[in-house]
């Protein structure tokens, strides 16, 4: 492919994909430290250095880091030298592998690195996350991320679109898929627990933890020569909706299902989805807007309910969802990554495996 | 089918002032926004996606602003993308921005880069203790002075060639309405009696701490077509990064920023910078950096960028005009001075920049850096479309 060429629609895949084991506290490295392994396995995977990188894009937040610029240190990790064509997105690492996604279209690069990263352990992410809010009207009351997902929840009951023991066997059916994913926090049988916010018990709720993750991204012929089964991303899309909670139908998600209508996910059926959905609740929301049925597999990697490293958790569903095409075991996938509070953002991807 | 052919037609900019206490941050990025959709005659609905930027949360204290910021920026419904690239995301933010035009992702795309400092206090934003490391010192100016007495060691430049730089954009600034710092009373003399903050950069010498937000409306070739006023054309960009630190280091040159130069060079077929470029609005946080950078972008020889300076080349009516908006060092907001530089250099290329216009510029670079001088994005704009 000559630099001025820009390759078909469709013709840009996930060609590998690694994460961390998600710990609650990785109390023994830094964010660079958790990094590294990850970014050295997704090369191997590829057999590429990081000099064969055409760009680099990562997503991952100052306020989880607490300091400014924090992602000057994972860039060291890399290996930036000589130095190398590189952006990052302040949010999840979905968005950068959107970013890379189009540079990739754009032909510029035929190959790509995206990695993301979060600590919550060395603070309280509950607290943390309330600075995401209006900074005029919301944030000043500290209403955490735990609050306001109970809100959903409560709308949701209320509309009688779920109840509690509907949610508490979508906790219970994550975390069992997750005894299949060794990367997983939380696995098995794990108890619906007490109220930690009415209606939400500690099951309904995502583990706190820390991790990392990383994919390589290669268009057209490159995919197939680094990868024996590419996942190509037929079609990309995000959406944002209104900050303030009282300005959204909070039972519903129309940014989810405008960007799966604008990545085409409903052109098809799709075999598998995985959802990034932290609370229960928020999985019932995401089911009715991205329009999957019961015969579709949903989060058989445990989702975020299993593991929720915050920056990386999205990105780890398209992961996922690309390594279950290359193992065979999905033609056609939808991923989903979200931010802000109450699913306020959502990313939704459409993935597929060549013809078997 | 290569890449579409990128667009400037809708620059908007406000007056940046150390605080913008009338206005909210949702507030000041609007107003920014607004300016450049009515430069383009164009309405919130013609927007396809919004891509914004910003240096440090805790520069506001506000995490991902982007979220709350939604609405104001007619976002909803539409794709909404956060750049985060220390220094330089204000070009950064354009580039991911074109980058979504050039890739036929979509049409037309609002870009917007903002910082409100007196939010908060940036100089300690910039300076939070880090267990286990040494610490810092306190601002930009005390990590950047070393590098630019390197750079007089190594250049023999002599000692008064910052506060010239200075000076000069002090100057220019009086002829941009946009900018902070209007020193009417502004001589070379009171730049060189003006205090030593970080030896041996002066408090004329440095950039203010400023309120402010700059947006640009990129288009494909169609929409260029139907605007009302002439575009401003992407011939190249790019984007480079190296480490903060490392053995064998070249803070006064470095790597990063002669490659990304040589990147953009190569996109829009510059030969000889010197020659094809018509000038420059280059990011100069601190005065000595316009010599650094001119050697760095490759107008000037190693230790001789300088001389340029001192001969009176980069003066707004040179041969090669620098910071004819009065640059970094009379407005600085910090998310947004990049994408003031490039916001800049296209208003140039139109035609466009009022009294601070060079004649007959056709090619214009528009520069940011960032980090540890580890953070390169540059674009040159043109008055024509790019030839492929």
């Amino acid at each position: 492919m000559t630099r001025a060429d820009v390759p078909a629609p469709g013709r840009i895949a996930v060609v590998a994909f690694a994460q961390t084991d998600h710990r609650s506290a990785d109390e023994g490295h830094s964010e660079v430290e958790m990094l590294m392994p990850v970014l050295h396995e997704v090369l191997d995977r590829t057999g590429l250095k990081t000099a064969d990188i055409g760009f680099t894009c990562s997503g991952s937040s100052d306020y989880l880091a607490g300091r400014a610029f924090s992602f000057t240190l994972a860039l060291d990790g890399v290996g930036a030298w000589p130095p190398i064509s590189e952006s990052h997105v302040e949010t999840d690492g979905a968005w950068a592998l959107y970013e890379a996604w189009t540079k990739l279209l754009t032909g510029e690069a035929d190959t790509a690195l995206v990695y993301s990263y979060g600590k919550s352990s060395p603070g309280s992410v509950r607290d943390v996350l309330t600075r995401q809010l209006d900074p005029y009207y919301v944030a000043p009351l500290w209403p955490d991320a735990v609050a306001l997902a109970a809100l959903q929840t409560q709308a949701l009951i209320d509309a009688g679109e779920t109840d509690e023991p509907a949610l508490a066997a979508i906790a219970a059916r994550n975390r069992a898929a997750a005894t299949a994913n060794s990367h997983a926090q939380l696995r098995g049988s794990v108890p619906q627990g007490q109220y930690v916010v009415r209606p939400l018990r500690t099951g309904d709720c995502p583990p706190v933890g820390d991790g990392a993750a990383a994919v390589i991204l290669a268009a057209g012929d490159r995919a197939r020569e680094l990868c024996p089964r590419p996942a190509w991303i037929r079609g990309i899309d995000h959406r944002i909706e209104a900050h303030a909670l009282g300005l959204r139908d909070l039972t519903d998600s129309p940014s989810a299902r405008l960007a799966a209508e604008h990545a085409g996910a409903f052109e098809r059926p799709v075999d598998t989805a995985e959802l990034h959905a932290p609370f229960s609740a928020q999985e019932v929301v995401l089911r009715k807007a991205l329009r999957l049925g019961d015969d579709v597999c949903v989060n058989p990697s445990g989702g975020a309910l299993a593991a929720n490293p915050v920056m990386a958790a999205g990105l780890i569903r398209i992961g996922e969802a690309a390594a279950r095409i290359g193992r065979g075991e999905s033609d056609r996938a939808l991923a989903h990554a979200t931010s802000g509070p109450c699913l306020q953002q959502n990313l939704v991807a459409v993935l597929e495996g060549d013809p078997r | 089918m290569s890449k579409e052919p990128v667009a400037v037609v809708g620059i908007g900019q406000t007056k940046h002032v150390a605080a913008r206490r009338d206005v909210s941050i949702a507030g000041l990025v609007r107003e920014a926004a607004r300016r450049a959709l009515d430069d383009a005659e164009l309405t919130w609905s013609d927007i396809d996606a919004v891509v914004i930027g910003k240096a440090p949360d805790f520069f506001e204290g506000v995490m991902m602003p982007e979220l709350y910021l939604a609405d104001a920026l007619g976002a909803v419904g539409k794709p909404m993308l956060r750049v985060h690239t220390a220094g330089s995301v204000g070009g950064s933010t354009a580039l991911v921005a074109a980058g979504l035009v050039a890739a036929r992702v979509h049409t037309t795309v609002l870009t917007l880069a903002f910082e409100k400092q007196s939010e908060s206090n940036a100089m300690w934003g910039l300076s939070l203790p880090i267990p286990f490391q040494q610490p810092l010192l306190a601002g930009a100016g005390g990590f950047f002075a070393p590098h630019v007495r390197a750079y007089m060691r190594r250049s023999g430049a002599p000692d008064t060639v910052g506060s010239l730089v200075a000076y000069k954009d002090r100057r220019n600034a009086l002829k941009n309405p946009y900018a902070h710092l209007h020193e009417h009373d502004i001589t070379l003399a009171k730049v060189q009696a003006s205090p030593m903050l970080w030896d041996p950069i002066r408090y004329s010498e440095t950039c203010p701490s400023s309120d402010g937000a700059c947006a640009l409306v990129l288009t494909d070739r169609a929409g260029a077509a139907r605007a009302p006023r002439p575009p401003a054309w992407m011939h190249g960009g790019a984007m480079r990064s190296e480490p903060t630190l490392f053995a064998g280091k070249d803070f006064v040159s470095p790597r990063a920023g002669r490659d990304c130069a040589a990147d953009v060079y190569r996109q829009a077929g510059i030969a000889d910078p010197r020659r094809d470029i018509d000038a420059v609005e280059m990011y100069v946080p601190f005065s000595w950096y316009e010599p650094m950078w001119l050697e760095n972008l490759g107008f000037a020889e190693e230790g001789e960028g300088w001389k340029l300076t001192e001969s009176g080349v980069t003066e707004l009516d040179g041969d090669l005009p620098v910071n004819m908006s009065g640059g970094v060092l009379s407005a600085n907001p910090i998310g947004a001075s990049g994408l003031i530089r490039f916001a800049e250099a296209a208003l140039q290329v139109r035609g466009q920049a009022g009294e601070h216009q060079v004649e007959r510029a056709r090619r214009v670079l528009g520069h940011a850096y960032g980090g540890g001088s580890q953070f390169f994005s540059m674009w040159l704009v043109g008055s024509r479309p790019p030839e492929s």
